[in-house]
């Protein structure tokens, strides 16, 4: 069992040690990713990428809801549509646009895969932290 | 995982839960005052760019191309929670366009007008659910049948349903406003409360 938490073994003591300097010298500043921000973590801990962070509010200045959750079949919960390159690379969900003409293409690996190794799919509803620190992680499927 | 690692990381967690519970040792805003304003109050910080909103990896190389939500809304009408826009708003002022058809720009949204009240219990204000602002941006398969039965009476909501992340909490609270603004949702003002716990409605019936 080399993950607990979605986390891996140093990384929660590199968490934890982070924790605890922070609470030593300072005023602890809990992360605040911007509200409705996804994070979706089917596959790429596994194969060893940085998760997706979708930002929400970009696409909804552009884009109505109805053309990704209608159209393109966004299920509406994070982690939900087990996304994988192999569908974006077909030109389905994300790929309906992120394809070098509407959106970057999928050549720009880390513009998507930007977040922090180890979290699992979930949306930001900038709540508390410790209201939500406890909930457990999704089992891996 | 190891023995010895779940004892450390146990210990850990030990540390970390005294640290949080002793006001002493950490300096937190309201440690010197007792009396400060906002004592349970994290400290938050909102439309923080990508790199340093503490989910983005600071690390990863193209991170600081991503735009900063601050610099995307500041021509957006504003509000007190959530992104901080009042995101109806700007789709009814036209400060944002969003298009409604990827094969069609010229496509519009049919807004649908048509208010539906949902009575609520004792003196809190009855929900008028519009349809025209839900419509200007979703299809009505976006919620029918799934979410909301298309029927009178059919659907009980409560707040609780919609902390869960049910109902209007499949969207509201996560990705629109979340449910710290009562008003927007509970308009209606109930013009005499009484002592059985159902006011006088003004709505219409």
């Amino acid at each position: 069992m080399s993950q607990f938490f979605g986390i891996t073994i140093p990384q929660k003591f590199a968490l934890a040690g982070m924790l605890f300097l922070a609470m030593m010298f300072g005023r602890v500043e809990f992360a605040a990713a911007e509200f409705g921000d996804i994070v979706i973590n089917n596959y790429s801990d596994g194969v060893g990428m940085r998760p997706v962070i979708f930002p929400h509010w970009f696409h909804r200045v552009r884009f109505a809801c109805k053309v990704c959750h209608t159209d393109l079949g966004f299920a509406m919960k994070a982690g939900g549509n087990q996304l994988d390159m192999a569908k974006i690379l077909e030109g389905q969900f994300c790929g309906a646009c992120h394809d070098g003409t509407t959106a970057w293409a999928t050549d720009r690996c880390a513009l998507c895969h930007s977040g922090q190794a180890g979290m699992p799919s979930q949306v930001n509803k900038n709540k508390d932290p410790k209201l939500t620190a406890a909930a457990p992680a999704p089992a891996k499927k | 995982m190891k023995p010895t690692s779940i004892t450390l990381s146990f210990f850990a967690v030990l540390a970390a839960a005294i640290l949080l519970a002793s006001p002493g040792w950490c300096a937190q805003p309201g440690a010197s005052n007792p009396n400060a304003f906002n004592r349970l109050l994290k400290p938050t910080k909102y439309n923080l760019p990508p790199a340093e909103d503490g989910y983005h990896d600071p690390a990863a190389e193209d991170v600081r191309e991503l735009q900063a939500p601050a610099q995307a809304f500041q021509n957006l009408p504003k509000s007190a929670s959530g992104n901080k826009v009042d995101w109806v708003k700007a789709v009814d002022e036209k400060k944002v366009t969003p298009v409604w058809d990827r094969g069609d720009p010229a496509a519009q949204a049919m807004p649908m007008d048509l208010d539906i009240v949902f009575e609520v219990k004792g003196s809190t204000p009855d929900v008028v659910y519009p349809h025209r602002q839900h419509t200007l941006i979703l299809d009505c398969t976006s919620c029918h049948p799934d979410i909301f039965v298309p029927q009178k009476g059919a659907n009980q909501i409560s707040m609780a349903q919609i902390m869960a992340g049910q109902k209007c909490g499949v969207c509201h609270g996560s990705v629109a406003f979340p449910i710290e603004e009562c008003r927007r949702c509970h308009t209606n003002k109930k013009t005499v409360a009484s002592k059985k716990g159902s006011a006088a409605r003004s709505s219409k019936p």
